[in-house]
């Protein structure tokens, strides 16, 4: 019930305390002061209530009114929601564009997608059918990419007395009326700190297709799976969850920007709805969703942004779909749970970081998964998020603490990422928990061999790392040549194959078999090389031939609609390499 | 509504506590009338009856008795118009050069307020500042956030000094001012800038906001926010295109700890607030270009890095935040080059999509990587030059320490009157990629490399 007012005793920042809180409700949503600020109650100790607020809290004092919602906080999900950009408590930033303009002022109140808004609907059930929480009653065609399946909310279960028909209607029309009274309209609202519930979680068994040749190949992400994208400053990653978002085969993307850059923001809404989809040739706008709490809005929001981004992504998945979430970066959401917890004066752990901080991360995480969903459909959540640790010392409590919840774990490099090593990803840190699931994926659908050649290609980058230790000491020329050629084949693969450039037409994007035969090349290189060195082909002929650069610069030259080209450059080597060994047999 | 209390309950630091309040709200501005003069504040926290005040000016001097506290029910506000322009303030935003107070315009909170995602607009267009480094490696865009890592005694000062001698946009976009904002920096430092400003011409449109070294750390805390205050309203209200400098931000981040540490706040890292990163994201995220309006803010913080670290909490949120850095070397600096830029840790996240064909030349995306790509290889090769010494370097090695001596004494020195632009130095670029074979330039496209390469 609402209405019940508390009054202020206290304000600290974000951080409000009232008394006369007795009948507030935990983590109930309240306005606060004149301007009728949103807040959360986080705390009631007897008549004292403790309120963090989402807005800016200049202006209140003491005596201001609390007034309770009677609800706590919750996000509206029904159509409108792709392609819009929200901020931390799901409040469309173009509403309040037209209300305060270019700056973003408090005391807005709470706003949701456009309810007044007419979409047409189709229905797909009929008088006197039972339906069930999950189940689908509806469709409306939200973007020309997303079907939006109108879905009964997971508790509530009936015969249907009445049912519209096929028509348009604006979200607030009732669509169904159940024998129950309960009435069902084109949108329903979700708590956002609690999961929505699913039929059963399933094993992983599929790949996040991503296109990036060091993802895909060397540390597959799996759809519901979970990633941390760990890096200092400057190291790229928000550029690597931009390709992801870009790029990666999910039916629905949901990016937080969750305490970082505004222009990052306004890049994406820039971007997006010019870039276009590559498997359906539409803008990738239409299957985005934006969160954004820019590292000046505020704090208490920031940590609000998360819960509301993985919420909306579990009702698409509700739908059946596969949904991606970018959350950029975990590492401000979890600095906002310390500044927060810090005004409520808590007892720190590490670092100031409250004692919950790893509760927190594992119960965000775990909201990732591969599910059978209600109406029995498969669908998925993916989380990966970024880390920006302090320093980019990869000890810090907030990486530690979510190496240990999720299972792929791309840890980007400062030093990559100052020769300009894109993606700055270091293939000796980095793992992916997935491969044992993923491995008969891979050699169902790209090919037998593709595992295999990943092994073998990593055993390379590492006895290169191994070696350079030695050339670092003394040099590169005492190297025997066969210790040599894995140097150069270690090149091949860092310049050839692991850098990707993120503003090429083809590279940016680079399909699984193309990734395959691409491996299958420098595989051939190395092997041919061996062989001849054998026979006394100095390393020094091989590594300054054409042949060699032709391999580095594959990635451009071979377009990913490659023909028969791929067959035709394993000819060249074939060729090359008999030309050679002629040469040195011969004398 | 005027309320004045007649006495104080605490003097500790910066903050005075009053008792048996009412009606305050939090952030409002105080006013403290002591016998010999006037002092501000701003309410800081309350609890039930009893404000928290942060006082702008030095608390040295105050009695708890012989005051009277008026809480005058509004945030701090600046007055601004057009007048601001060659005009200078102390650091919460009073005319300090005897040209009286600035009377007409409007008032704005000098807190402002974050702006929208949806009404900003991407900056795009490059500000050519005629330093090599600079234009061709970190480029400089409108609107961005920029910032100078240094260390003490670094050669920083005449590096900012020379962008605002040097910068140029584009012709015909629009009237260029420079918001300046001191905090905690020396005398002699406020008087070089100053006196540099008067040289190249500027000084009618420079704004100038100083807090000094010793002047009252809380007052620190504001100085930026007026300066930024000012260049919003002279960007968004009178369109003009706005180079903000701020320096140092290290003082301004001290002395925000040591209010932190006053009020006794549970610390973050190394002593600093847990709030640092919001609260240097309120003054860096004040940058940019909005949605009806000509105007832009660009900003080049200045902060030197305590000890050089650049892990340290300052420069480490900093570089979260900021899109990019410039980073000074002290080891460059010790070869005797200016400017002493390491461009390895430097960066410009904004350059991409303001750089090559149709903003500097088709090539110049190519060139910048490849230059990153062959200096880092370079510092491998020293590396073992030092171990193995030069002459059993391969000839390859041996070209690169020879690019890499070209790079830091024909590219990146220039002298402080020196004005490079962007096609000289990417022809300078061109002299010195030619020094290594062709096919080690593997970042280059192949068609630039046949129209450029030299030889």
């Amino acid at each position: 019930m609402g209405g019940s007012i508390g009054k202020i005793i206290y304000v600290n920042g974000p951080v409000v305390k009232a008394n006369n809180m007795r009948t507030f409700k935990m983590r109930e949503m309240v306005t606060v002061g004149d301007k009728k600020l949103i807040g959360e109650v986080i705390s009631i100790d007897g008549d004292i209530g403790t309120i963090q607020v989402y807005e800016e809290t200049t202006g209140l004092k003491i005596d201001d009114d609390i007034v309770s919602t009677g609800k706590p906080l919750s996000v509206t999900l029904g159509p409108g929601i792709v392609g819009n950009i929200f901020d931390g408590i799901q409040r469309p930033l173009n509403i309040i564009f037209d209300s305060t303009g270019n700056f973003i002022k408090e005391g807005i109140g709470l706003a949701t997608i456009d309810k007044s808004k007419k979409w047409f609907v189709k229905l797909t059930k009929k008088n006197g059918d039972y339906i069930h929480g999950g189940d689908i009653f509806g469709e409306v065609e939200e973007t020309k990419l997303v079907k939006h399946y109108l879905m009964v909310p997971p508790n509530i279960k009936g015969k249907i007395e009445y049912i519209a028909d096929d028509g348009e209607y604006d979200l607030n029309t009732t669509l169904i009326r159940l024998d129950s009274g309960e009435e069902l309209k084109m949108y329903q609202e979700w708590p956002v700190r609690i999961p929505r519930p699913v039929k059963e979680r399933m094993p992983i068994q599929k790949p996040l297709i991503t296109g990036q040749r060091v993802i895909d190949t060397f540390f597959p992400i799996a759809k519901g799976g979970t990633a941390a994208i760990p890096g200092g400053f400057g190291t790229g990653k928000t550029m690597t969850q931009h390709q992801l978002a870009k790029w990666s085969d999910a039916d629905i993307i949901v990016y937080i920007g969750c305490g970082e850059r505004g222009n990052e923001m306004t890049e994406v809404l820039e971007d997006f709805p010019k870039l276009i989809d590559p498997s359906s040739n539409l803008p990738l706008m239409n299957r985005t969703i934006l969160i954004a709490n820019t590292s000046n809005m505020p704090v208490a929001a920031r940590e609000a942004s998360i819960y509301t981004g993985i919420t909306i992504a579990e009702y698409f998945r509700d739908m059946g779909y596969n949904v991606a979430v970018m959350a950029d970066s975990t590492s401000r959401w979890a600095e906002a749970l310390r500044e927060i917890s810090g005004r409520l004066e808590e007892m720190p752990a590490e670092e100031g970081y409250p004692a919950y901080l790893p509760s927190r991360l594992a119960e965000f995480y775990e909201r990732a998964g591969y599910v059978k969903t209600l109406n029995e459909k498969e669908a998925s959540v993916t989380i990966i998020g970024a880390v920006s640790p302090a320093g980019g010392d990869f000890s810090e409590p907030v990486t530690q603490n979510t190496k240990r919840f999720v299972s792929a774990f791309l840890g980007l490099d400062r030093k990559l990422a100052y020769s300009r090593h894109y993606p700055a990803i270091n293939w000796l840190s980095s793992y992916s928990g997935y491969i044992s699931h993923l491995e008969d994926w891979y050699s169902e659908n790209v090919s037998k061999d593709m595992m295999n050649l990943r092994g073998e290609m990593l055993k390379i980058l590492q006895e290169e790392n191994k070696l350079q230790e030695i050339v670092k000491l003394v040099g590169e020329d005492v190297l025997p040549d066969e210790q040599r050629l894995i140097l150069e084949t270690a090149k091949l693969l860092k310049v050839g194959y692991l850098q990707q450039n993120a503003y090429h037409k083809d590279d940016t994007y680079v399909p699984l078999d193309k990734q395959y035969l691409m491996l299958k090349v420098i595989d051939k290189f190395y092997k041919e090389a061996q062989q001849v060195i054998k026979i006394g082909v100095p390393i020094s002929t091989i590594k300054t031939s054409d042949m060699f650069y032709k391999i580095i610069k594959m990635k451009y030259e071979i377009p990913n609609d490659y023909g028969d080209l791929f067959n035709k450059m394993l000819e060249e080597i074939d060729e090359y390499f008999l030309n050679l060994k002629k040469a040195y047999e011969g004398d | 509504m005027s309320r004045e209390y007649l006495s104080l309950k605490k003097i500790e630091g910066p903050l005075v506590v009053v008792e048996g309040v009412e009606g305050v709200s939090y952030n409002e501005i105080v006013e403290i009338k002591l016998k010999d003069g006037l002092k501000h504040g701003k309410v800081v926290q309350i609890q039930d009856d009893v404000a928290v005040v942060q006082v702008f000016e030095n608390t040295s001097g105050m009695t708890v008795d012989d005051v009277s506290v008026k809480f005058t029910g509004r945030p701090l506000e600046i007055k601004l118009s057009r007048e601001i322009l060659g005009r200078t303030f102390n650091g919460i935003g009073e005319a300090i050069d005897g040209g009286g107070p600035i009377f007409t315009g409007i008032k704005l909170d000098v807190n402002g307020s974050p702006i929208n995602p949806v009404a900003r607009r991407y900056p795009r267009n490059y500000i050519q500042t005629g330093i090599s480094a600079i234009d061709t490696l970190t480029t400089l865009i409108r609107g961005q956030k920029l910032p100078i890592f240094s260390g003490n005694g670094l050669p920083h000062n005449k590096i900012a000094a020379q962008i605002v001698k040097q910068a140029k946009i584009a012709e015909g976009e629009g009237e260029f001012a420079v918001v300046f904002a001191a905090m905690g920096i020396k005398h002699d430092d406020a008087h070089y800038f100053m006196k540099t400003f008067q040289d190249s011409g500027v000084l009618d449109r420079v704004v100038m906001f100083m807090n000094l070294a010793d002047d009252p750390v809380v007052e620190r805390i504001v100085t930026p926010r007026c300066a930024l205050t000012a260049a919003e309203y002279l960007a968004f209200y009178e369109n003009m295109n706005i180079l903000v400098i701020m320096t140092d931000i290290t003082s301004y981040c001290e002395a925000l700890r040591e209010i932190s540490a006053a009020r006794e706040e549970v610390p973050g890292r190394k002593g600093y607030p847990g709030y640092l990163y919001s609260d240097l994201a309120s003054l860096y995220e004040r940058a940019g270009m909005v949605e009806g309006s000509k105007g832009s803010i660009t900003q080049i913080p200045i902060l030197t890095m305590p000890n050089d670290d650049i892990t340290h909490p300052i420069p480490d949120l900093t570089g979260y935040i900021t899109e990019g850095q410039i980073v000074l070397s002290r080891e460059i600096f010790q070869k005797n080059i200016y400017p002493p830029i390491n461009i390895l840790p430097s960066l410009s996240r904004l350059m991409k999509d303001g750089i090559g064909e149709g903003y500097t030349r088709d090539d110049h995306p190519d060139v910048a990587n490849q230059i990153f790509s062959s200096y880092s290889r370079v510092q491998e090769v020293i590396a073992l030059a030092q171990v193995i010494g030069e002459d059993e370097l391969s000839d390859v090695d041996r070209k690169y320490l020879e690019f890499g001596r070209a790079f830091e004494y024909k590219f990146l020195t220039q002298g402080f009157e020196e004005n490079r632009d962007i096609i000289k130095s990417l022809e300078i670029a061109w002299d010195i990629l030619s020094i290594l074979p062709k096919n080690e330039l593997d970042r280059i496209n192949p068609k630039f490399i046949d129209e450029y390469y030299r030889g």
